[in-house]
């Protein structure tokens, strides 16, 4: 209701300007002539003016906004390779900072400067070759530097080694959720293909494949600190991207393909939450929450939790309606706590296992209404055979 | 040549006494006359832009007050979409896929190429009419077709079109993943494939005139930097758009007949779907192919534009003449070489990404050519800041802005981590969105006389010009921090994230800019409108330009020039030259006797 307001505010206001500049026609009416609506010297002296102060105003601006919001961007990488991403990035910045302050103020310097006027005669300067020599070798230059630094980079980033010790994950992505894959002790993930999906097993794992009988199947990402994690992506439905945006890290996830991406975490979920800058982040966050819950709990509304930091997945390719909650928390453990946590998993085998032995029993008190009880326990045997031959099929 | 384009000359004299009884239809519907269509496509290019807008601001909204009820949601919106005046998540990337296709197609490709190609190419090489006038109007009428078809994809029952303007199947593909993959992408994509051969035919005609009917004199490089810029878009388009056309038909192979070219191994709603050995990052290459030349189609008329009007506001020729067409050049051959870079993280090979990397930053070097270039334009000139004159600075401003984070987005190590936030947002809106729509405005304002025979009223120009100015930077600016923050583009709402609950104020800060900006465009608006009818008469030359156009009267008549075509004697930025008094010299003056060329 409010911005319906403040929309009829400046409709109205907009009509007052309006009203003002046909007045400031008006005043010219005596004068009249075809030009009239040709820029005048004082119209400008006036914009050369008005030229100068939005150059000021882009400054301020800039400055402003890096104090006030320059906060909000991602700070420290929470991976190795995090540290060469924003190395770049900062050079980078500085570059584009020099650029911008320079062009812009010679931009409006200029047109400042050189506003108009009818005893003014302009400087015919059509052409030099030694400026258009300067100003194409020196981005040259400045970008192949670039260039190389970004290169080598994304070659350190995107290529793993096939000897390197690396844990192997696979993040998998569906309408509107996110599932983790382990690949086990022996380290090697099972195949997969959603058109083996069925009841328990929603990733549509091969169970026939040898490498599949150790996969562990979560919905809640732990990583070890210190270790390089290769993480393999794959999509039941449409396209996604698993995005992590504190490891710098992001891959889309497409299906009838697998990607992937690898990095080594640096700091464990509890470390980072100590930054400095994180915790004052969570203060902040917090304070604004308060207050929020303040509105809220007025309305009759609930109020909202605090908040504490933990790392996130999240889907960052539209992927439909519930595109903008489609998350996973990440967990980044030390390698004690990771290898705890991952021994107290089932595997997807002993889950297979579980659900059809639940599904045995309840199948059977239901044939029992209709049929022998001889018939109710030959069906039980015939289930529990059939999944131990699935299971022990290699 | 020369010869021919004279013997085009006499038929069309011929043809031109016998001609003057135009009734209403022929005259203002399907006409065949430049002037006329390139109106056509300027006004149906103003509706789709207020349209465009609107929807910006309406999801803008929703951004910066989530879930919150606005009554104009729901008259606009209706009781299904926005139910109790709560914009619901589907609408809501519906409104962000219409509005993307309609600025980046309906309006700053068709409303600006159509408009500006139309009519200056006619009038600034000194022909009658473009090679084959009804092509043009058919052209132009497929293009009114589609953005009807486009519109009426608002009214179907599921939905428009909501998987973005990228379309990337699967999601575009398939009804099961999101409603408005049902009827309302099936009309996405029959508009797009209408809009496409539209868009050929014009190109084609543009391509073709500028080829075959410049004037007796006016060689390639005393062509204004316009007609360079439009004639290399057309190439462009030429070149591309029809890759777009192919990808959109297969897509609707995929989606009506079952085939899968761009669909594999899928699980959706309980069951499996029969499609194998399709790959959707196919799609993203065909799609991009065009998409990224797309953007230059989009920004080199602005730029064209933007240099004419600089050149004649700044009573100096452009810098660089002969550097602008090189540049224009290299940009337009790079443009079709770094689409890639849309797909660093889209699962292809790494070092196919490393080549991208390497072509996109190429780019910087024949961008920043043109930015000093315009810069030094304005050096030592003798500025008039017709309102035109304002957007056209107004332009380079953005256009280094924004391009300048290009930078980081075309390296793919930095693109990692930004990608798909709300950082590329504000780099291409600034780059290609708010540049190209400045080039549109300074184009309105410059040639509003030549179109209309009346001046705009400049002091609403100054005021549209401002406000525009400070807003657009408001909008844009503070976006970057969002994006560096990680916030991903395309998210209904952000309040599922108590990481992001930090940027709220941002955002609606960024709104109450783009409410403000959005509501002065009505100053456009009632002043274009208004001065159509009641403006004041122009002059014939009121800018004092050099360009052929303001040689032809003042009332537009089919075939431009009511004698013979002026013959071109010099190149079309005589301002200021020190051989002559006055301070423009019309490019049909011929040279004086011993005079010197004094530029290369």
């Amino acid at each position: 209701m409010t911005s319906l307001l403040v929309i009829i505010v400046l409709v109205l206001l907009a009509v007052a300007l309006w009203q003002l500049t046909k007045i400031f026609d008006l005043t010219q009416v005596g004068s009249s002539s075809d030009d009239s609506q040709v820029a005048s010297d004082n119209d400008n002296n006036i914009q050369g003016y008005i030229m100068f102060g939005f150059l000021a105003f882009i400054y301020i601006f800039t400055i402003y906004g890096l104090l006030k919001w320059g906060g909000l961007a991602l700070h420290t990488p929470a991976s190795e390779h995090g540290l060469l991403v924003d190395n770049l990035m900062n050079i980078t910045w500085v570059l584009i900072f020099v650029v911008q302050f320079i062009t812009q103020g010679l931009l409006y310097w200029f047109s400042f400067k050189n506003r108009g006027h009818k005893d003014k005669k302009a400087l015919f300067f059509a052409d030099s070759n030694k400026l258009e020599a300067i100003w194409s070798i020196i981005p040259s230059v400045v970008l192949a530097c670039l260039i190389l630094y970004g290169l080598y980079a994304w070659n350190n980033i995107m290529f793993v080694d096939k000897d390197e010790d690396v844990i192997e994950i696979e993040l998998y992505a569906q309408q509107f959720k996110w599932t983790a894959r382990y690949a086990g002790q022996d380290n090697v993930l099972g195949k997969a293909n959603v058109r083996l999906i069925e009841g328990v097993n929603t990733l549509g794992v091969d169970m026939s494949d040898p490498n599949a009988q150790d996969d562990i199947v979560v919905s809640e990402l732990h990583i070890p600190k210190g270790k390089k994690v290769h993480f393999k992506m794959r999509s039941q439905d449409v396209l996604h991207s698993a995005y992590m945006p504190h490891f710098r890290a992001q891959m889309n996830c497409v299906p009838g393909m697998v990607t992937e991406f690898a990095f080594i975490p640096t700091y464990t979920t509890s470390e980072y939450r100590e930054l400095p800058f994180m915790v004052e982040k969570i203060a902040n966050i917090n304070k604004l929450r308060a207050e929020k819950s303040v509105e809220l709990v007025a309305k009759g509304g609930t109020a909202l939790d605090p908040y504490t930091f933990d790392y996130l997945l999240l889907c960052n390719k539209i992927c439909g309606a519930s595109h903008y909650n489609m998350q996973m928390k990440v967990v980044v453990d030390t390698p004690e706590d990771y290898k705890k946590w991952l021994s107290e998993k089932t595997t997807l085998a002993q889950d297979i296992k579980a659900a059809a032995a639940a599904k045995a029993p309840a199948e059977g008190a239901k044939t029992t209404t209709d049929s022998t009880a001889k018939d109710t326990v030959k069906a039980v045997i015939d289930t529990v055979k059939a999944v131990v031959a699935k299971v022990a099929m290699k | 040549m020369s010869a021919e384009a004279h013997g085009h000359d006499h038929g069309h004299d011929h043809e031109h006494e016998h001609h003057h009884k135009d009734t209403f239809i022929t005259k203002y519907i399907f006409s065949i006359d430049h002037k006329m269509i390139a109106k056509q496509y300027l006004i149906t290019g103003i509706i789709m832009g207020i349209i465009g807008i609107a929807m910006s601001l309406l999801f803008r909204m929703q951004l910066a007050w989530p879930e919150e009820s606005f009554k104009i949601f729901n008259v606009l919106l209706g009781d299904k979409f926005a139910p109790d005046g709560v914009m619901a998540n589907d609408i809501y990337l519906a409104l962000v896929t219409i509005h993307g296709t309609i600025m980046v197609f309906f309006v700053l490709t068709a409303g600006l190429s159509g408009t500006f190609s139309n009519l200056l190419i006619p009038l600034q090489i000194g022909a009658r009419d473009m090679a084959s006038g009804f092509m043009n109007m058919i052209s132009y009428w497929l293009f009114f077709l589609s953005a009807v078809i486009m519109l009426s994809s608002l009214f179907v029952e599921a939905g428009p079109a909501s998987a973005g303007w990228t379309i990337y199947p699967p999601l575009s593909a398939l009804p099961q993943a999101i409603p408005g993959s049902g009827t309302g992408m099936t009309l996405w994509l029959v508009s797009m494939a209408i809009f496409i051969a539209s868009s050929l035919m014009g190109s084609l005609n543009y391509i073709v005139t500028v080829i075959n009917l410049r004037t007796k004199g006016m060689s390639m490089t005393r062509l204004p930097l316009t007609i360079w810029t439009f004639f290399v878009t057309a190439i462009i388009g030429v070149i591309s758009f029809p890759v777009l056309l192919s990808a959109a038909l297969l897509l609707i192979f995929d989606r009506s007949f079952g085939t899968s070219f761009f669909l594999s191994d899928i699980y959706i709603a309980g069951e499996v779907l029969h499609y194998q050995g399709g790959s959707p990052v196919l799609f993203e290459h065909l799609f991009w192919f065009l998409g990224h030349p797309e953007v230059y189609i989009v920004i080199l008329p602005a730029m064209g534009l933007v240099s004419e009007i600089m050149a004649t506001n700044s009573r100096k020729p452009i810098f660089g003449y002969r550097a602008m067409i090189m540049s224009v050049l290299a940009i337009a051959f790079l443009s079709t070489i770094v689409w890639g870079h849309h797909m660093f993280i889209s699962g292809m090979n790494p070092f196919l990404g490393s080549v991208f990397t390497f072509t996109t930053l190429l780019i910087a070097i024949p961008s920043a050519v043109k930015a000093f270039n315009w810069i030094t334009t304005l050096w030592k000139g003798n500025l008039q800041f017709n309102p035109a004159m304002l957007f056209s600075i107004g332009m380079v401003s953005t256009f280094i802005t924004g391009g300048l984070t290009g930078i980081i987005l075309g390296d793919s190590t930095l693109d990692i981590n930004v990608h798909d936030t709300y950082f590329v947002i504000a780099h291409f809106h600034l780059v290609m969105g708010i540049s190209a729509l400045y080039g549109m405005f300074a184009g309105i304002y410059h040639w509003f006389p030549k179109m209309y025979g009346r001046m705009l009223n400049k002091n609403l120009g100054y005021i549209h010009f401002w406000v525009t100015a400070v807003c657009a930077y408001g909008v844009f600016f503070p976006m970057h921090f969002i994006g560096l923050a990680g916030l991903p583009r395309r998210y209904y709402t952000n309040t599922n994230f108590p990481l992001f609950d930090d940027l709220q104020n941002v955002n609606v800060l960024i709104t109450t800019f783009a409410l403000v900006g959005g509501a002065f465009q009505l100053v456009f608006l009632y002043n274009f409108f208004s001065s159509i009818f009641y403006g004041k008469k122009a002059t014939q030359n009121p800018w004092k330009s050099t360009t052929l156009e303001w040689t032809t009267p003042v009332e537009h008549i089919h075939g431009n020039w009511p004698g013979e075509i002026p013959h071109v004697y010099r190149w079309p930025y005589d301002y200021s030259n020190p051989n002559h008094d006055v301070d423009f010299v019309p490019q049909n003056v011929p040279m004086k006797e011993g005079e010197e060329v004094l530029h290369h």
